[in-house]
C-alpha cells in the first residue's frame, strides 16, 4: 500500500509530521501567551520576537562563543528571559493599570524594535544553524523517513508543554498562580509577592518562546522577521482555542498544525489560510474560542 | 479605567468648539493652499492620503475603543482594485478611485461582521489575522496583483474624462478636495447622534446596552466606514504614486495609522493629521536610515504609551481645555 486516497503515503505522513512540529510551535507560543495574558492581561506583541531572539541567541552562541546546541537549549532561553524580565520591570510595570490594548501597542512598539536592531546587524537573509550530530540522521520507517531532528523536536516540545501545564495545573505554585490570575488582591493578603509572581510568569512566558526559537533555527532559517509572521498565526490559533486553559493552547496548536498539513497535501493553495478561515468558521459558532469561557 | 485613559473624549461639541473647529479647518484650507509652494507636492499628498487612512483607524480606536490591527487590508485591497481598474480596465480616476473605495466598503462590511463579535485585544488579533489573509489572497493571485512587482506605471488619466491629472499640481487640488471631503465627513460623523453613542459604547459599553442601544450595530456601522475612509485613503494613493504592491497589504502597513494617530492623539479630529504628517516627514528625511526606521518607529511606539499617551494635538486639547 503506497497510497491512500490517490496520495502517497510517503508525503501524507511527511507532511502529517512537518504539521505536527509546526502545531507543537504553535501551541508552545499560544502556551506562552495565555500565561503571561492570565497574570499580566496584556496581549505579549513582543512574543514573535522574543522567540527570534531565542533563535538568534542560538546562533550567536554558536558563531561567537562555540556554544553547542544542546547549551543553547538551555542557555538561550534564560538569558532572553532575563531580557524580558528587564522589559516587564521598566516598562510593563508602568502600564499596568491602563486599558490593556495599550499593553498590546507597548510590546508591539518593543517588537519593532527589536526587529530592526536584528536586521540592522544581521540582514534580512536567513542565517544557517546546524542540526547538532547526534541528530542528524534519521530512520527509514517503512511507510516513511523520520528525520532524528523533527522528531526530537516534537519529543521535547510535548514533553516541555506537558511539564508546563503540570506545574500550573498541579502544583502549589501553579495554584498560586491561578489564584492571583483571579485575585491578585487577596493573594497579596496571604503574604505573596504578587509583582514579583507577574515578573517571573513574563520571563518564564518569554523563556518559552525563546525556547521554541532556539528548537525553530535548525529547522527554519534564522532571520529577523521569523518570529513577526509565526505569530499572526499563533494569534488565529489563539483565537480559535479562546486561551481559556492551558490545555486547550496545547490542543488547539498542534490540532491546526496538523490541519495546516494534511490541507498542504490535499489543496496546497489553502495551505496559508486555512487556520485563518477556520479561525472565522469558530468565530460564526462559538464567538469565545473552541477552550474559552463565556464573558 | 477605559474612560479616563482611552481617549480624550470630544464629548457633544460645544457652540466654543464648534467655532474653534471652524477655524481650524479654515486655517487648514489656507495651509493647503500654500503647502504645494513650499513643499514638493507629491510629498504633501503622501501626508494627505495618511492622514486620511490615519482618522479611519483613529475613529474606530479613539471614538467606538475597537483598536483595529487590520485596516491595511482596506488600504491595500482598494489601492489594489484602483490601479487594477485604471490601467487594465482604463477608467477615469474617479472612478477606479470609487471602485476602490467601494470595494473597501465591501471588505470592511464582511471583516467587521466576524470581529465585532469579539472585544478589546481579541478584536485586534483578529482583525490582524483577517487582513493577513487578504495579504495571502494578494500573493496567490498574481493575475490580479502581479505578486511581487505590484501593479506599476498605473496612469492618472483624467479627471471625468477631461481634466488630466498627470499634472502635479491638479493632481494636488483634486487630492485636497478629497481630504477635505474625507475630514469633514468623519468631523460630522463623530459629532452626530451617531458619533455620541459610539463613544458611550467606548466608555460602558455594558450601560449603553442597557439603556437599550444596539451595540454591535452601531460597532459594525462605525467599523464600515472606517474601512471605507481607509479604502479611500488607498485608492487614492495608488492613482498618486500610479503603483499598488504588497506593502500596502502587508500587517506591517497596519501599524503605520496606529503609530500616527498615537503621536498625533488618539480620540482627536485633527490628531492624526498632526500624526501623519510628523511620521511621514521622519520617514522621508530617515528614508537612508535602512533598518533604523524600524527601530526609531518602534521607539517612538514605547515613549507614546509610557509618557506621551495623549499625543500632541491631545496634550494641547488638554491644556486649553477644548475638545479638538
Amino acid at each position: 500500500m503506497t497510497d491512500l486516497i490517490g496520495i502517497p503515503i510517503q508525503a501524507l505522513s511527511g507532511q502529517l509530521l512537518l504539521g505536527l512540529i509546526n502545531g507543537s510551535f504553535y501551541a508552545m507560543l499560544s502556551l506562552g501567551l495565555a500565561i503571561i495574558f492570565g497574570l499580566l492581561h496584556i496581549i505579549n506583541f513582543t512574543h514573535g520576537a522574543q522567540y527570534t531572539m531565542g533563535a538568534f541567541a542560538a546562533w550567536m552562541g554558536m558563531t561567537f562563543f562555540g556554544i553547542n546546541y544542546w547549551w543553547a537549549l538551555i542557555l538561550a532561553p534564560i538569558s532572553v528571559g532575563l531580557i524580558g524580565v528587564a522589559m516587564e520591570r521598566l516598562m510593563l510595570l508602568r502600564i499596568r493599570d491602563i486599558a490593556p490594548l495599550y499593553g498590546l501597542l507597548l510590546t508591539f512598539g518593543l517588537a519593532l524594535v527589536i526587529q530592526g536592531l536584528l536586521r540592522h546587524y544581521f540582514g534580512a537573509s536567513g542565517l544557517r544553524y546546524p542540526i547538532p550530530p547526534l541528530l542528524s540522521s534519521g530512520s527509514n520507517l517503512g511507510f516513511m523517513f523520520l528525520p532524528h531532528y523533527r522528531a526530537w523536536v516534537l519529543f521535547i516540545s510535548l514533553v516541555v508543554c506537558f511539564t508546563t501545564w503540570l506545574i500550573i495545573e498541579r502544583t502549589r505554585i501553579g495554584a498560586t498562580l491561578r489564584a492571583a490570575q483571579e485575585n491578585p488582591g487577596l493573594v497579596e493578603a496571604f503574604g505573596i509577592n504578587v509583582p514579583r509572581l507577574v515578573t517571573v510568569t513574563y520571563g518564564a512566558g518569554v523563556g518559552l518562546a525563546a525556547f521554541a526559537g532556539v528548537l525553530a533555527a535548525p529547522i527554519y532559517s534564522v532571520q529577523p522577521q521569523m518570529g513577526a509572521d509565526l505569530l499572526i498565526v499563533v494569534f488565529a490559533v489563539v483565537v480559535i482555542g479562546g486561551m481559556g486553559s492551558i490545555l486547550g493552547s496545547i490542543v488547539t496548536g498542534l490540532g491546526l498544525g496538523l490541519v495546516e498539513g494534511l490541507t498542504k497535501v490535499l489543496y496546497p493553495e489553502a495551505s496559508s489560510v486555512v487556520i485563518f478561515v477556520i479561525m472565522i468558521l469558530v468565530l460564526m459558532v462559538k464567538p469565545e474560542g473552541l477552550f474559552g469561557r463565556t464573558s | 479605567m477605559a474612560d479616563t485613559t482611552l481617549a480624550n473624549a470630544v464629548g457633544g461639541l460645544e457652540q466654543d468648539d464648534k467655532s474653534l473647529h471652524r477655524a481650524i479647518f479654515m486655517g487648514l484650507a489656507l495651509l493647503l493652499i500654500a503647502a504645494p509652494y513650499a513643499f514638493y507636492p507629491v510629498f504633501v499628498m503622501k501626508v494627505l492620503c495618511f492622514a486620511l487612512f490615519a482618522s479611519a483607524f483613529n475613529l474606530l480606536f479613539g471614538y467606538a475603543g475597537l483598536l483595529s490591527f487590520g485596516h491595511a487590508a482596506f488600504f491595500g485591497f482598494a489601492s489594489y482594485v484602483a490601479a487594477y481598474t485604471a490601467k487594465y480596465w482604463g477608467i477615469t480616476p474617479e472612478l477606479a478611485i470609487i471602485l476602490g473605495t467601494g470595494s473597501g466598503a465591501i471588505l470592511g462590511l464582511i471583516f467587521g461582521l466576524i470581529a465585532i463579535r469579539r472585544q478589546g485585544i481579541y478584536f485586534a488579533m483578529i482583525t490582524l489575522a483577517l487582513a493577513q489573509m487578504v495579504y495571502f489572497f494578494s500573493i496567490q493571485r498574481p493575475d490580479f496583483t502581479n505578486g511581487e512587482d505590484g501593479i506599476q506605471a498605473v496612469p492618472r488619466g483624467h479627471l471625468f474624462g477631461v481634466i488630466d491629472l498627470s499634472n502635479d499640481m491638479t493632481l494636488y487640488w483634486t487630492v485636497v478636495v478629497i481630504f477635505f471631503a474625507g475630514m469633514l465627513l468623519m468631523h460630522r460623523f463623530v459629532h452626530s447622534p451617531f458619533g455620541q453613542v459610539l463613544q458611550a459604547i467606548r466608555d460602558n459599553e455594558n450601560r449603553a446596552i442597557s439603556l437599550g442601544y444596539r451595540v454591535q450595530r452601531y460597532k459594525l456601522i462605525a467599523f464600515v466606514v472606517s474601512a471605507t475612509v481607509a479604502a479611500l485613503a488607498g485608492a487614492t494613493k495608488a492613482i498618486i504614486f500610479q503603483v499598488a504592491t504588497l506593502v500596502d497589504v502587508h500587517w506591517s502597513m497596519s501599524g503605520e495609522p496606529i503609530l500616527m494617530a498615537l503621536v498625533g492623539g488618539v480620540g482627536t479630529i485633527f490628531g492624526p493629521l498632526v500624526g501623519a504628517a510628523v511620521i511621514t516627514t521622519l520617514q522621508n528625511y530617515l528614508i537612508s536610515a535602512g533598518s533604523w526606521v524600524t527601530v526609531i518607529q518602534g521607539l517612538i511606539f514605547i515613549v507614546c504609551v509610557l509618557t506621551f499617551r495623549a499625543g500632541i494635538v491631545g496634550t494641547i486639547a488638554n491644556r486649553i481645555r477644548r475638545g479638538l
